[in-house]
Formats: C-alpha cells, structure tokens, sequence
C-alpha cells in the first residue's frame, strides 16, 4: 500500500497526530516499568523454599516459663506428636518468613571474623526431629544425631554449645566457592566454631531485607530444648492443617494456662510475609489496565474525529474506485505508523525512567524483552482502538462526494 | 454585557456543548477523573506515610548517633547510622543520660510484655510496650487522661510503676481512673502511675530502628527502663558487634539495644550538642572504648529520612500515579481538541459576530476548567474507593488512610491545573479559526 499519501494528510493534522504519538509514548513507558515491576514481585512472592510448606503448621507459644522449659517444651512436643495425622514435631527458635529472627556473622576462620566481608546468616536452632518436622531437603552429608541435640545446650550468648552445623546451598556458595564445604569449620565469633555436616537446599529467612541474595543464607544447629524455642513446628498431611492448627492451640492452652498460643498453617504465614508485594501487584495490573483502555479511548476519539472531518476526502476516494477494504487498509496503517513512532520515542523514555528509579531505588535494568513485548501490546492496541473509526470510514457512501459540504 | 454575565454565558455554552457532545465530554471527565483519583489515592498514602509525627516540636528533637564499633570493623559511618540510627549499648546511653546536656533526654527500647489479667480463666496477653526513662512523655507531649509519669527519682530507684495507654486501660478497666491499681506485668507487679490520653504518632519514629512498628494504635504500656531490665525484660532489638556476648548481662555487652533521643531548647542548640557529642566520643577513644570518631544528629524529620521510613514502593506508586495522570492529561487535550476543531464553524459564527478573539478562548478555558471540575468530582469518589480498598489491605498503616481536608482541596486544584493546563491548547487552536472561510461553507 502507498503510505505516501498518509503522509501527506498526517502533515495536514499535526497536532492530532502528535498528540497521539505522545499518547502511545506515555503509555509504552509506563507499561515497560509497571510491567517490570509486576514481574520483579511475583519473582519475590513465588521465592523457593525447600520445607514441606503446604505440610506445616506452626504453633507459636510464648511466656514459657524459662525454668522449666527444658521440661515443658517436650511435654508439649509429645502432646503434639499424639495428635492423629501428626508425621512429626519439632521446636524451632524460629519460623522461615516469621516475624522473629535470629541472626549473626559467619565465617570460616576466626581471622576471616575480623573483616568485613563476613556474611550475615540466619540462625535456626531445633530440638530433635527438626529436619522432618520441617521437611528439609538433604543434598549433601547427614542430618543431627541423637548425641549432637543432646549435648547441645542454648548459651546466654544465643548460641548452641553444639560442634555440627547445616548450612544451605547459598551459604556454601557464599563462604565456599569451591563448593566444598562438608567437614570444613564454620564460625561464629571467635569462641563458637561448628563442624558442616550436611548441605540442605534453600530455605527462606524470617526476614529476607539482607540485600539481593542474603534471602537464603541460613544454617541449622542442634539444640536440646530450651526456653526460645518458641514455635512448635507440626508436620501433618496438608488436609489437616487446619484440624491441627485448631486442636494443637486447644490442647497447649489446656496444659498451661499462662501461656500465650497462637496457631498458623505455614502458607497462611507466607502469605502475610508476600501481602504488601501481592497488593503491589494488584495495583500496578489495575493502573495499567485503566491506562491502556485510557489510551485506547483517547485514540479512538482523535481517529473519529479525523474521520468525520475526512468524509469528504473519504467519499471522493470511494468514488474514484476505493474498495471499503482500502479504506480501512489506510486508517489502520496510519495508526500503526504512528504506534510505531510513539513506541520509539516510548522506549527511549522507558530507559530514562528505569535509570532514574535505578538511581532512586532499588530496582534493576530494564531487560530487553520488555521492550518488543510492550511495543505489540500498544501496536495491538493502536489497531484495536482504530478499527471501530475505521470502520465508519470505510462504510461512509461514495455519494458523500457529490454533496456539498 | 458584564464580566459576570459574560462568564454565565460561557457556562452555558459550555454546558450545551456538553450535551451535544456527551460521548466526548464522558470520556475526557472520566479519563481525569481517573488520573486524578490514583494520584490523591497514592498521595493520601504518601502524606500518611511521611507526615511529620510531632509537628509543634520535631524542628528540636534530635537522634545522637554514635559508632561504638570495634578497631576492625570499618563500615562507613553514614551505613552505620542508616542501619543502626541511634541505637547505643546499654553504657552509652546511660552516660547521655546522665550527663543531662540537653533539655529532655530519653533512653528507650522496645519489648513485648505480657500481662495477666486478675481474673481467673482469662489468659495473659501480650503487649506492645515500651521500657524508657522519665522524661519520654514530656518529650514527646503525650498527655495523660489520668495520673501522670514517673520520675527520673523513680528511674533510678527502679521503682515498678508504669503508664498505660487508654485503649489498654479501656480493656483493663472499663476505663475508670485506674491510678494506682496493680498490674502484673511479665510476673512481676507494677503501680499504675498513669494513663494516657490517645497517642500515637504516625510514624512512630521512636520505634523504627528498635524493632516495632511503625504505625497504627501505638503503644499499649510504657515502663520505667531500669526497673524492666532489672526484671530481665527481653528487648526487640538487639545487634551485637563483638564476640563475648552474655545476653543475661546486656549492659555491659558490645550491643546496642537501646535508642537515645534530645530534646534541645532552640533547634539552633544542635551545633552545641553535637560538639558535647564529639568531646564525649574522644573521650571514650582516649579510654579505648572507641575506635571512630564519626558522630551525627538528625532532627526528628532528618532521622526518618536517614532511616527510609517511607517505604520505597508508596513513592513509586506516587510516581506512577503522576505519570498515569500525565497519561490522562494528555488524552484530556486530544478529546478537547477534537471537541473545538469539530465546532470550527460555531467559533467562525462567533467571530464574524464580533467576538474577540479572547473571548473564544476564555469561553474554551471555561469549558475544560467545568470538564476538570466534574473531573476532580468523579476523581474524589475514585480516591474514596482506592482509599477503601487500601483500608481493607494488611498492610500497617492500612486503617489510617484517608482524605483529610487537605487532600480535598487538593484534588479540585489539581483537576484544575490538569484541565487548564489541558485546555490551552484546544482554546489556543479555537480562537486561531478565521472567521472567513468557516462563513462560507455553511
């Protein structure tokens, strides 16, 4: 087809064009971040977690009494373990994605402590039966023994007097690029060193702020149990969390009244971590949804505009032989050239606006395939918008010709 | 005819035009009424999220900051203080406290308590409390209902006292003058000094970096700091930076876990301050207690910019929102200037019957400005409805969002700038038309 005429009339009409140029630019950049931001989200909220999470429920106690919780914690435990559909129990001091966390530096040498480099870690700690509880995933080495949670008492320094440690895969890449890690020390200060006895796959911190890739570094020790361990982790088939959940809270309040219980099914608590992000989401999907279909309107106003004011135009070129096809032909190519050169200049704005959110926040470049993706979108759009315009041109009668006006 | 008379004119037309061209004008005063509902949505939340907490008195509080790291360690100072702000060890704090340079001093950390209630079969709760020293209320004008503070006497005495906070003693006591009545507090029996009246400041500054939240209800109880230490109270916070940690004795550990505010006299007093600030870290580096110099004092605002309080997502979505009401403004020009081009020939009727040229386009910036109108009320039910579906998000601050008045005006200006600034060049196109040849075709 011969654009050269579109030309010429888009000339006639430069502010209406212009103005639709800058509409699809708005709009392509905004998309390409709003869209990249989506993404960067749902990337955080679908975060994997190597724990059995549709299996667990975690019962929260606090207010044990911590003279006899060496006592208590097991009595609870095996109050837990009765329960039917109960596969295994655990105390944690801890629960992943939880609002309580333990942390400290880590390295592999007591010189190593002295810099700053020293990774901050994640500090789970679990009486026996943890890695079931859980439902860790073994990917090197060995869980505890019976002795190592034994001998393991809970220092006033926060720390297991324990000499075997699990540690996640990030955690080996971080301190061991080599890979190697079981058998080698793992310390924490210089009083506190740690034997690797096994590798697990990643899991999840209480709270995963430690900057891009500190969300999985954690390790796991032994402990006998203690006052601290405060969440009692229950590991069911996932159609009984919710009996469990119910039950489990029911039975401890029964047992000591000065306890306070709280109960939750471990999706509902990864849920809550997520909500801000999932809300985040659901507003950046609503806002480009009403810019789209505010930029669509926005055209199809302008293209009807333009059509009543060409009927004229129109008619003649039906007249002289034009077929309804070709006039459609023509508006929908005269909307696609200008799509096309409001998804350039779109892009160009794109980049300016993800460097400037890269200055301000923390986000990352804008991939490349935002770009291509997005330009369909508004190309789509553009054709979209225009076919209902262009349709009323194409059924405008030859006759307008003959008739003045 | 008189300006006044003039300007009804134009409303009328205006409001013909309106009618002749209903599909148009829908589609402009929706497309604002959206752009302008997202951004008093997203800047309601904004202004939530980042007003200032105390704002008779935030210009004179400030945050000592100091870097009690050791020889080893040489994390820059400004990373420090964004991460720790003013969290001291338990010696440090005491030591600002004591030395009594400021107007009103207070040393602070937050804890979880929980209280058991007297009567039988009901289970102990937990609450959000704080644990500081005397002069916390004062400082931050919390007023009492009933009762009053402790004093610093008391903070030395460890006397058990503690304040409430109304919503706690509603719960408690119905409400009644609960003053003097004993609470048991983590096992150990207090003395109602107080309670106060509602106080919770947005944000709560003074929990940012000690673990608690920053918005919502606030606090439930407040407790003398030495006394709830001496009960082995267990803190939100607490970071260590050496080895040799004995969280049974947390006083003399190498962590920080309590924060320190001022209250100076004149905010001008800050140079002084932070001299006495630097003298005291020599001081301490002389003894070999330090190792960095480095010190700072942000006032209240300063503080909770340096500890990035508002959280980056709300200022994107501002951002966002702006950019989507750019969006909108700029259909709003397109759908306008469709609209007046269309009516070239009533603006040449016009003309040819001596209209000046400044009469067309005020007659067109009065239509856009009555669009931009209709278009901040639409907007209004917009952001009542995004405020709505905010309040029903988990987030904290959630139950706060609202319109307050100034939002509301702020909405009709912004539709007004928005349509005005979108009706120029529609109104500029209209009274460019000659008169001439639009006469001739009719």
């Amino acid at each position: 087809m011969d654009i050269q005429p579109i030309f010429a009339a888009l000339r006639k009409h430069r502010i209406p064009a212009a103005l639709i140029v800058l509409e699809i630019a708005l709009a392509c950049a905004v998309l390409c971040n709003a869209v990249f931001m989506i993404g960067q989200r749902i990337g955080e909220i679908r975060s994997p977690n190597a724990i059995d999470e549709q299996g667990i429920v975690d019962i929260n106690v606090q207010g044990i009494n911590p003279d006899t919780a060496n006592a208590d914690i097991p009595r609870d435990l095996a109050t837990l373990r009765e329960m039917p559909g109960v596969s295994a129990v655990a105390a944690l001091n801890m629960m992943p994605l939880g609002n309580n966390s333990w942390n400290m530096n880590a390295a592999t040498s007591p010189d190593q402590l002295q810099s700053k480099d020293t990774p901050n870690v994640a500090e789970y700690l679990f009486t026996r039966g943890g890695p079931d509880a859980l439902g860790l995933h073994l990917l090197q080495g060995r869980f505890f023994n019976d002795d190592e949670y034994a001998d393991s008492k809970l220092g006033s320094n926060y720390l297991p007097d324990a000499h075997a440690a699990l540690v996640t895969q990030s955690l080996v890449r971080r301190l061991w690029p080599d890979g190697n890690a079981l058998g080698k020390s793992l310390w924490i200060g210089k009083n506190n060193r740690y034997t690797v006895v096994g590798i697990v796959a990643d899991v999840l911190r209480p709270d995963t702020n430690g900057g891009e890739n500190a969300h999985f570094l954690s390790a796991f020790f032994p402990v006998s149990p203690a006052a601290g361990m405060q969440d009692y982790v229950v590991r069911s088939a996932s159609q009984d969390r919710e009996r469990i959940v119910r039950d489990g809270v029911q039975k401890l309040e029964t047992l000591s009244p000065s306890v306070v219980v709280e109960g939750h099914s471990f999706t509902e608590i990864r849920d809550k971590y997520y909500a801000n992000a999932r809300s985040m989401v659901w507003m950046l999907v609503l806002v480009c949804v009403v810019m789209l279909a505010v930029t669509a309107f926005g055209i199809v106003g302008l293209t009807s505009f333009w059509v009543g004011q060409r009927r004229r135009q129109i008619g003649i070129r039906r007249a002289v032989g034009a077929t309804r096809a070709h006039i459609l032909r023509y508006f929908q190519t005269e909307n696609f050239l200008l799509s096309s050169a409001g998804v350039a200049v779109g892009m160009i704005l794109a980049f300016g606006i993800n460097l400037y959110l890269m200055q301000h926040y923390q986000t990352t470049r804008l991939p490349w395939y935002y770009l291509p993706v997005s330009a369909i979108a508004l190309w789509l759009l553009g054709q979209l918008a225009v076919l209902g315009p262009a349709l009323r041109a194409a059924n405008v009668p030859p006759v307008v010709a003959t008739r003045d006006g | 005819m008189g300006v006044n008379d003039m300007f009804g004119y134009y409303l009328d037309l205006a409001l013909r035009s309106f009618k002749r061209h209903r599909v148009l004008t829908a589609l402009m005063v929706m497309a604002l009424g959206l752009g302008i509902g997202a951004s008093i949505t997203t800047l309601a939340v904004l202004k939530l999220l980042s007003g200032d907490p105390l704002p008779q008195k935030s210009a004179r509080i400030f945050a000592p900051e100091i870097d009690p790291l050791t020889a080893a360690s040489t994390t820059k100072e400004d990373k420090l203080f964004e991460r720790w702000g003013n969290l001291m060890t338990w010696t440090d704090a005491m030591n600002l406290l004591h030395a009594r340079k400021a107007e009103r001093q207070a040393v602070m950390a937050l804890a979880s308590s929980k209280i058991t209630t007297a009567t039988p079969g009901q289970h102990p709760f937990f609450s959000d409390s704080v644990v500081t020293t005397s002069d916390f209320f004062s400082m931050f004008d919390a007023s009492f209902q009933y009762g009053s503070g402790w004093s610093a006497q008391d903070d030395e005495n460890r006397a058990h006292v503690v304040v409430i906070a109304g919503f706690l003693n509603d719960k408690l006591f119905g409400g009644a003058n609960s003053v003097g009545r004993i609470l048991r507090v983590n096992d150990h029996d207090y003395r109602i000094a107080g309670v106060l009246k509602p106080w919770a400041p947005q944000p709560r500054f003074y929990s940012v970096n000690l673990g608690g939240r920053g918005y919502g209800k606030g606090d439930a109880l407040f407790m003398p700091l030495q006394a709830a230490v001496a009960d082995k109270v267990n803190t939100q916070t607490v970071n260590c930076f050496d080895s040799g940690i004995d969280a049974d004795h947390l006083e003399t550990a190498p962590c920080v876990w309590v924060s320190t505010w001022v209250e100076l006299a004149n905010a001008s007093d800050a140079g002084a301050y932070k001299t006495f600030l630097s003298n005291y870290v020599a001081q301490q580096i002389a003894l070999g207690r330090f190792h960095h110099p480095g010190v700072a004092l942000p006032d209240l605002m300063g503080f909770l910019a340096q500890q990035r309080v508002v959280p980056d997502d709300a200022r994107m979505q501002t951002n966002l929102a702006f950019g989507f009401l750019l969006i909108c403004v700029v259909n709003t020009v397109g759908l306008l200037l469709a609209k007046c081009l269309r009516r070239s020939r009533e603006i040449g009727v016009r003309r040819a019957l001596g209209a000046t040229r400044g009469a067309i386009f005020t007659q067109f910036m009065v239509e856009s400005g009555m669009v931009g109108i209709a278009g901040g009320v639409l907007g209004l039910v917009f952001a009542e409805l995004g405020l709505w579906a905010i309040r029903h998000q988990p987030a904290e601050y959630a139950s706060l969002a609202h319109l307050d008045v100034s939002m509301f005006i702020a909405t009709f200006v912004i539709a007004l700038i928005a349509s005005l600034v979108a009706g120029l060049l529609p109104a500029w196109r209209a009274c460019a038309v000659a008169p001439a040849p639009q006469l001739k075709s009719v």
